[in-house]
């Protein structure tokens, strides 16, 4: 079983606060190297304000996030670059540099961070491209391209420094069920191929059951359950079943605004 | 009363930020040059920066700066002719430029131009998660993005204070020949002989702190945009107001200090 290895990651206890307001109230998980873990949750429920702690780009207010056993919120600048480098992150808006072409933006980490020659990083970014079926875009603007594209070329970003976990926030969010089923079977064929593993926040349910190895649901600023997939379909939570279903009858209601008093 | 108390914190909390900024924008460049032994930024993005802040600003300073000096010179003069003193026009704008309103005006006029620009893109880019992205691949955004901004805004600047001044006595020299009779080889010589190196080297250090501020409050601003379109509009107007007013602050101080310490 994944899990009986040693964790890449663990969070534990790991709590946020925003002003008066607590995100996260004490997050435990911890994931095993390549697994695919899919952390299902509300909108605005945390979610992708857990994939910024796990790469440092927000502090813990409590608890600790380790990344192969290092304290992430202790690392200094130089450190966590260096640990960030490892690390493929997948924006929601795919978030590429809009100044630069396809081929630029993926050269930028490689530049940047190597010593590899000119001709091995062009390699290098063809073959990528290729992963995720995009060579033609090579030359094009993120602007020239569809959502679906911008969210490949995110994706072949995210794998461009060959990194050891990949996070996804919302990576079907905003395409058409086609696009969707295929950036899903994209995310499940490069962890494969690479051996990553990955972190995919999503509350899109059959996305979440097509990539998932494991599954955590967030509520409340908290994990209240952790299972294989299998056993979400038929969960005995109300909190999960519920979001599971769709069901508009259920305990995630009365965190509707309009049921709020 | 109004209580200041609120508004005297929040400008500190700006004035210590943009300092932070600077901070480590220089440390993380400095990190790459000595890990990695190489430019902190490619040359090109540079070029492109220097190249939309000096050269691009050129024809505005250049135009405002020509009918200032003009402007200047025709003021004075008609002041000074009933004292039959229109031979200090020269003086009076080559001092008043070179010392004073060359880099004032330049200041201004990039903080407007050059500044607005540096906040609306560096804010759409943090709109767009384009920041987050760089900072997430582990690239250094400060280093990538505000270096190369601030390093053109700080060099391109004297440059232009350059342009001004140099238009500002054209323009001078153009209507004292026609309004006073100054010959323009006249008003030149006048001009080089009336300036002090005092004056010229207060221009030049003046025009080389107001790029950096400009720069850093431009990509402070850019960098700090919260809440999406509205946003950007919103930083990119204090952007302006800021370094405009910023400029025009320490500029006073610095005349002060330069009076106090050489009287003469």
């Amino acid at each position: 079983m994944a899990t009986d290895s040693k964790p890449l990651l663990e969070l534990e206890g790991v709590r946020l606060t925003f002003g008066k307001e607590e995100v996260l109230k004490g997050v435990d998980l911890h994931i095993a190297p390549r697994e695919r873990l899919i952390v299902l949750g509300q909108s605005g429920g945390g979610k992708s304000t857990l994939l910024r702690l796990i790469l440092g780009i927000l502090k813990p207010s409590g608890g600790s996030v380790r990344f192969k056993g290092l304290e992430v919120g202790r690392m200094g600048r130089r450190r966590l670059n260096k640990m960030r480098q490892k690390i493929g992150m997948v924006f929601q808006n795919s978030a590429l540099v809009s100044s630069l072409n396809v081929r630029d933006n993926l050269a930028l980490p490689l530049e940047e961070l190597t010593d590899k020659p000119r001709n091995e990083i062009d390699d290098l970014i063809m073959h990528k491209l290729e992963m995720v079926g995009m060579q033609d875009a090579r030359d094009k603007m993120p602007a020239e391209l569809s959502g679906g594209m911008r969210k490949r070329i995110a994706l072949a970003r995210g794998i461009i420094m060959d990194p050891e976990l990949i996070l996804y926030d919302e990576p079907s969010a905003g395409l058409d069920p086609v696009t969707s089923t295929l950036i899903d079977q994209l995310i499940i064929s490069l962890s494969e191929k690479i051996g990553a593993t990955s972190i995919v926040v999503t509350h899109e349910m059959d996305s979440a059951f097509r990539i998932a190895t494991r599954m955590a649901m967030l509520y409340k600023g908290r994990i209240i359950a952790e299972d294989k997939p299998e056993a979400f379909r038929h969960h005995s939570n109300p909190v999960v079943a519920q979001f599971i279903s769709g069901n508009t009858e259920g305990p995630l209601n009365e965190d509707l605004p309009e049921n709020r008093t | 009363m109004i209580d200041l108390f609120p508004a005297v914190r929040s400008a500190l909390q700006h004035v210590s930020s943009i300092a932070w900024l600077l901070i480590y924008t220089v440390q993380e460049m400095g990190d790459h040059m000595l890990r990695r032994r190489r430019l902190p930024f490619r040359p090109s993005i540079f070029f492109e920066q220097a190249d939309r802040t000096g050269v691009g600003s050129v024809p505005l300073v250049a135009l405002v700066s020509f009918f200032l000096g003009l402007t200047m010179a025709l003021l004075t003069g008609h002041v000074l002719a009933p004292y039959g003193q229109e031979t200090l026009v020269p003086a009076a704008v080559a001092i008043g430029f070179t010392r004073e309103l060359g880099p004032l005006i330049t200041g201004i006029m990039v903080a407007a131009r050059v500044g607005a620009a540096f906040t609306a893109e560096l804010g759409t880019m943090v709109v767009a998660e384009e920041v987050e992205a760089i900072e997430a691949m582990g690239l250094g955004p400060l280093r990538l993005l505000v270096s190369p901004r601030v390093l053109a805004a700080f060099l391109l600047m004297p440059c232009l204070s350059v342009v001004s001044n140099m238009m500002a006595l054209s323009g001078g020299a153009l209507i004292s020949r026609w309004a006073f009779d100054i010959p323009m080889q006249g008003f030149w010589q006048s001009s080089l002989e009336n300036l002090f190196i005092r004056d010229i080297v207060a221009g030049v250090l003046k025009s080389f702190l107001f790029g950096l501020l400009i720069g850093l409050i431009a990509c402070y601003k850019g960098l700090t945009v919260r809440g999406g379109a509205a946003g950007v509009g919103t930083a990119t107007t204090s952007s302006v107001v800021t370094a405009i007013t910023t400029v025009i602050g320490f500029d006073t101080v610095f005349n002060i200090v330069l009076v106090a310490l050489f009287p003469d």
